[in-house]
């Protein structure tokens, strides 16, 4: 993969992602080797994060990097004012590359305008997070493979930036994308558009029971409470948007049951001793992806 | 009886003269323009003005100032069917029609109020000018109908 910035899934060619995933197999063990010694990866993390920011963190030191962090934002100068114009032009005179989380969208390209060392976005508000996509493929390439795949996405479609780059990336596949959601979060009219300008297969549905049977992987994303006026209102739909050992009755006995995290109650913690729950794979996956990817950048 | 309006709202000895602009849209072919007046620009509006090619029109006239193909381009999005007239000693020397922009920067705020682009960031709005609306360059929001809603005001 040949780019300077990583700024949305829409800007991958399936030849640049199984490059990448192909790459991440090299890297799925203990050691990356020496090849990044000195290298020095910035971390702006504007909003909280756990696996992007660990995962990276993790990625950079087992290829023999380093990373240095802005650390909070209240500890830092975007405390005083400060603008992500001013902040990323400061921090690339220290690094090697920025890898940027920040609560809105099109954050990353902006700042991917004023600085020369590559920018990635690991997610930009309610936008992308492409990273996140070659993690979640990598996973779905191990489980099932991404040709003649039927995917469901369920849950947050409109706000979860998971979903809007997941369903880009699997657009340049031989998939089908089964969207489920209440209609108040299904997918935003910017996705639709893409979905439907690369020609992909999709169906939408208000409910999984009755796709639940067909699909060979099921993506769970988490319904956030702040979406919703009330707790009431909120409850009666996170409940409905969630999966637990019942339902697996109906699906393929080979159902590959993955999640962004964090969870709260849409995956039934019965699951996870089941073949069928790969999201914690799914998380350790971030780690040799995001190897390979900054091997690809750097 | 064209000529008749256009004298009603004066003829101008050098400039540009925006023709058959969607009735209307005037002001805000003034505001996509940022001419407001404060630069001492002499101009001369006609609203709702009959017409026999587009039943009603605006006209638009800047005294002293000859603009751009690439200044007038982004007026398509609110009157497609405008024409330009370049005027030099009262005589019409050029004359052309708008023609759609592949993009238009600086003109629309986006709907979007998480789109980076309406933080307090040096940077300008940029969309995309597609098909069938615009589509902005940083969060992907699209605009379909109603752009003189976000014609940026300073």
């Amino acid at each position: 993969m040949r780019h300077d910035h990583v700024l949305t899934a829409k800007q991958f060619s399936r030849e640049d992602i199984e490059a990448v995933l192909d790459r991440a197999a090299d890297f799925d063990g203990p050691t990356g080797g020496t090849r990044h010694t000195n290298t020095l990866l910035g971390l702006l993390f504007f909003e909280p994060s756990t696996r992007t920011k660990m995962s990276f963190e993790t990625a950079i030191k087992r290829l023999g990097g380093d990373t240095i962090d802005m650390g909070s934002i209240d500890s830092s100068s975007v405390s005083k004012g400060e603008s992500l114009a001013d902040t990323v032009r400061v921090i690339e005179g220290y690094a090697d590359a920025l890898v940027l989380r920040h609560p809105q969208q099109g954050a990353a390209k902006m700042a991917s305008e004023f600085v020369d060392v590559p920018v990635i976005n690991a997610g930009d508000g309610a936008g992308h997070h492409p990273t996140q996509t070659l993690l979640d493929l990598y996973t779905i390439r191990e489980n099932a493979g991404l040709d003649d795949l039927s995917i469901g996405i369920m849950g947050d479609l409109k706000y979860g930036r998971t979903v809007h780059s997941l369903a880009h990336a699997l657009a340049t596949f031989e998939t089908t994308q089964h969207f489920i959601s209440p209609e108040s979060l299904s997918l935003p009219a910017e996705v639709r558009y893409d979905l439907d300008e690369a020609g992909a297969s999709v169906t939408e549905h208000t409910g999984l029971e009755s796709v639940l049977p067909d699909l060979d992987v099921l993506y769970v994303t988490r319904i956030q409470r702040e979406r919703f006026p009330d707790e009431n209102e909120y409850r009666a739909v996170a409940d409905e948007y969630g999966i637990d050992l019942a339902m697996l009755d109906e699906a393929k006995a080979d159902l590959s049951i993955m999640h962004p995290l964090p969870r709260v109650d849409e995956i039934d913690p019965a699951i996870d001793d089941t073949d069928h729950a790969t999201y914690f794979d799914q998380a350790h996956n971030g780690v040799p992806v995001r190897m390979a990817l900054l091997d690809s950048l750097l | 009886m064209t000529d008749d309006h256009q004298l009603r709202v004066g003829k101008i000895e050098n400039g540009t003269v925006i023709d058959h602009v969607t009735g209307g849209q005037a002001l805000n072919v003034l505001a996509i323009l940022d001419i407001d007046g404060s630069g001492g620009e002499e101009i001369s509006v006609g609203m709702n003005v009959p017409s026999e090619r587009v039943g009603r029109k605006d006209i638009v006239k800047v005294e002293g100032r000859e603009l751009s193909q690439e200044e007038v381009d982004v007026l398509s999005l609110i009157a497609p069917d405008a024409t330009i007239n370049i005027v030099r000693n009262y005589d019409v020397v050029e004359k052309h029609r708008v023609e759609r922009p592949e993009e238009v920067v600086g003109v629309l705020s986006c709907p979007n109020a998480n789109c980076i682009t309406t933080a307090h960031e040096p940077v300008d709005s940029r969309f995309a000018v597609l098909e069938d609306g615009v589509r902005c360059a940083y969060c992907g929001t699209l605009i379909r109908e109603g752009f003189a809603r976000y014609i940026e005001v300073d």
